[in-house]
């Protein structure tokens, strides 16, 4: 079966996002009051044959400690859904 | 006796040339070592210099680490051997494990080109064995994620074993406790942002790296240097 695989990386609670607080500090001078706790990451998307849905989680999150995060600074979240074929 | 360094090549490395020069400058041997070989050969210390090592793509280092000879760098230092990470070459050595903690964005967003103060913090490395303590180095930096950042345990450790071995005097870039290089446990494998083969001559604006590059010879089992 094939499972399409979102990776959402973000940087780790407590590590300095200084992208996240500069998008932060502009936002009000655009008008848009009453935003905080904007963080940047990032999102890797694919498409993984598995045998089932808890496969191919397990194959996606082996992936994310060993090579798409770094667990220093580095947190992930991982969404997976089957593709309808 | 001269001693030969290896400095690896990964595709996208830039600065491979400039440790070749300042290594044969002051009387060593170099030798370019292919990311995709699995060994180190007969080197006496390796250098991973700086650059964007396979286009910096996902994070620096990240792709870097898995070239074949990184198993065969990481081995020569499991054995003891000097190994010296500059800049590119840090954040290499980070992700391969072979440094704690990791580099991050610059506080200010900005790519960083300038000459920057460094301290000596303590001489008991590979990259430091022949500067005195305190001493202020003038070294280029060149880089974008150059914050050294790891949890407070990690620097509570590096601070207590005397591991941070250089510190910016002025911080250009936010990293954490102004670590501008550290080293490992076993005190053979050094990271550190600036670039001290850029600061080998008096043409280049200053000569300060020289101290630097020789404590590597010095280690690499050189026994007579020029002055």
């Amino acid at each position: 079966m094939k499972f399409a695989v979102v990776v959402e990386v973000q940087l780790r609670e407590g590590v300095a996002d200084p992208q996240g607080a500069t998008i932060e500090r502009s936002l009000p001078h655009l008008g848009f009051d009453g935003v905080s706790e904007v963080r940047v990451g990032k999102c890797i998307r694919f498409v993984i044959d598995a045998t089932d849905e808890a496969a191919a989680q397990h194959e996606a999150e082996d992936m994310c400690a060993r090579f798409l995060t770094n667990p220093v600074i580095e947190d992930a979240v991982v969404r997976v859904e089957a593709l309808v074929s | 006796m001269s001693a030969r360094v290896g400095v690896v090549l990964f595709p996208g490395s830039n600065c491979e040339q400039d440790v070749i020069e300042a290594v044969t400058g002051l009387g060593g041997e170099a030798c370019l070592l292919w990311h995709g070989d699995r060994s180190v050969g007969d080197v006496d210390a390796v250098v991973v210099p700086g650059g964007f090592a396979h286009g910096d793509y996902l994070r620096p280092g990240a792709i870097a680490r898995f070239s074949p000879v990184m198993a065969a760098v990481a081995k020569f230092a499991g054995d003891g051997g000097p190994v010296v990470g500059i800049c590119n070459g840090f954040q290499v050595l980070t992700e391969a494990g072979l440094l704690p903690g990791a580099l991050q964005k610059n506080r200010g967003l900005k790519f960083l080109c300038q000459t920057v103060e460094l301290r000596v913090e303590s001489t008991n490395s590979v990259l430091t064995c022949e500067a005195t303590k305190g001493a202020v180095l003038r070294v280029p930096i060149n880089h974008f994620e150059g914050n050294y950042t790891c949890s407070k345990e990690t620097l509570a450790e590096l601070r207590a074993d005397d591991r941070v071995v250089l510190r910016y005097v002025d911080n250009p870039n936010g990293t954490m406790d102004d670590i501008a290089g550290i080293c490992n446990e076993g005190r053979n494998v050094v990271g550190l942002m600036p670039h001290p083969e850029r600061a080998c001559n008096d043409l280049l604006g200053s000569s300060d790296g020289t101290t630097l590059v020789r404590s590597l010879l010095v280690s690499a089992g050189v026994t007579s240097l020029p002055a």
